[in-house]
């Protein structure tokens, strides 16, 4: 292996392409991942909730929907959604991208609900005694008490579940959905520098993820701090 | 400064966690302006009772009768009775998020009871009472626990109860701040305020209390006035459980 060839040719990849691994790679990798998160979120927090349900039913149903979902790979889902779901409800006229947004939401949301739910079963009962002591109602114990004291749990997983999703998106490029590790797939096709084309793609990753985490140990450290 | 108005009544309250019935059918008043300490043996009840009287624990069988409504019934609404009895534990329970005026003004103001402005004023006023005014804008992480617990006094009467109830309100506290906090407790008996006090401090009981309740085993076995109870104990199991505490 002559390196001084390698990084000719990665300079020269990224001369030529940067705007293919940046511009539809980086962009649509951070328009999945955000769909998925966000969206991801919203729906974890209801099913959170109805995990927490008085009805047995209910709390039997959103357990098996975690379960299945943390229990399966996230490429089978991705399968499912893409091939499956398409064929058995074809009112839905989703294009690919659709399909695999809706899919990583879904997946999102079993692990954002646990984030959310052990967030508020770390925050001692005895606040929530306390506040229902004084005549406050579940919701607004939920929201004034429970809830802000829970965010310095909740954020920082949450962050992680980013971190996590900005790495699992790369799965879509199992359709060529047109992401980060899609457009590797088509600049290796092209060029047929795998090498040099899986080092860049690496480190943009790595670009992404690495000062993410590095915010997410600060608010860490910070709250930390916070409680001393 | 008791009188013969009935503010809590329980009938035949029973309270079960799965196997262990842990209240065997209490039948217990507490009249207006009355301050009753409940004694007895760890375990045997007294905070199960206690967390029944507002509904912090819901007991499967029996009634409470609080101001005239039981509020056991279905479709009660339980926050406007809570919001009339004050509740202090022995953790203190203080919001941490929240600096000392917050911790006080929030439940009156998001209950609407008061405005910020009045809540704020109010708050400033029962901190002078129990000498914590300097400490208005603390985070409560910077407080002691006689300071916490004094607070989480303060917290409950700025909802301005017709009851306080005290779940061993100084056994979480370092023996040099047990002092400060039934200070205020008594202070506030002075007042006319309606009690129930769970404790361990037989001293305090036997100088506040109008009547003591001995709670063993899922039931009040003995009760009365402190000098009686104190001076000429009747079962064996109170008199057992006193010459280990005394
Ligand atoms: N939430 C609970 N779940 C199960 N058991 C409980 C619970 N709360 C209290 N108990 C049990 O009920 C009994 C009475 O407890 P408690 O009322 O706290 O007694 P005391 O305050 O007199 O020490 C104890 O045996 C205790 O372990
Ligand atoms: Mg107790």
């Amino acid at each position: 292996m002559d390196f001084g060839v390698i990084g000719a040719n990665i300079a020269k990849l990224w001369t030529n392409y940067w705007h293919i691994y940046i511009l539809e790679g980086v962009a649509i990798t951070l328009k999945l991942t955000f769909i998925a998160v966000l969206l991801g979120a919203v729906l974890g927090v209801v099913v959170a909730i109805l995990k927490m349900s008085k009805s047995k039913i209910i709390r039997f149903l959103i357990t098996v929907y975690i379960e299945v979902i943390r229990g399966t790979p996230l490429l089978l889902q991705l399968y499912i959604f893409y091939f499956v779901l398409p064929e058995i409800f074809p009112i839905f006229d989703f294009n690919e991208f659709t399909w695999v947004a809706i899919a990583l939401c879904i997946n999102s949301s079993a692990y954002v609900s646990e984030i959310f739910r052990s967030g508020i079963q770390s925050v001692d009962i005895g606040q929530t005694e306390a506040a229902r002591s004084l005549g406050l109602s579940s919701g607004q114990t939920m929201m004034r008490i429970v809830l802000p004291q829970a965010v310095k749990n909740i954020l920082p997983a949450l962050g992680n579940e980013f971190i996590m999703m900005l790495k699992e998106t790369s799965l879509a490029s199992t359709f060529f959905i047109g992401d980060l590790m899609t457009a590797h797939l088509k600049i290796k096709g092209a060029t047929y520098l795998m090498l040099e084309s899986l080092v860049i793609t690496g480190l943009i990753y790595l670009c992404m993820t690495y000062p993410l985490s590095k915010l997410v140990e600060a608010f860490e450290r910070k709250m930390k701090n916070a409680d001393k | 400064m008791q009188t013969n108005k009935e503010l809590i009544k329980t009938v035949d309250l029973h309270k079960s966690f799965g196997k262990l019935h842990v209240l065997q059918g209490v039948n217990e008043t507490v009249k207006k302006g009355e301050v009753v300490t409940v004694i007895g043996p760890s375990g045997g009840g007294k905070s199960t009772f206690l967390r029944c009287l507002n509904l912090l624990e819901v007991p499967e069988k029996g009634q409470i009768i609080f101001d005239g409504v039981d509020i056991t019934q279905k479709g009660i609404n339980i926050d406007l009775h809570r919001q009339k009895m004050g509740m202090v534990f022995q953790n203190f329970n203080v919001f941490p998020h929240l600096d000392v005026c917050k911790n006080i003004t929030l439940t009156p103001v998001l209950t609407k009871k008061k405005t910020q402005a009045e809540a704020e004023d109010m708050a400033k006023e029962l901190l002078n009472r129990v000498g914590l005014i300097d400490k208005l804008h603390e985070m409560p992480n910077k407080l002691s626990g006689g300071q916490k617990q004094r607070l989480a006094i303060v917290r409950a009467l700025a909802m301005e109860p017709e009851v306080m109830l005290f779940d061993e309100p100084t056994s979480a506290l370092d023996p040099e701040m047990v002092g400060e906090v039934l200070d205020v407790i008594k202070g506030l008996v002075n007042t006319g305020m309606t009690s129930v006090i769970v404790t361990h401090e037989m001293r305090f009981a036997r100088e506040v209390s109008d009547r003591v309740l001995f709670m063993a085993e899922g039931n009040v076995m003995e009760s009365g006035k402190p000098e009686d109870m104190f001076g000429n104990p009747q079962t064996p199991r109170f008199k057992e459980f006193l010459s280990k505490v005394l």
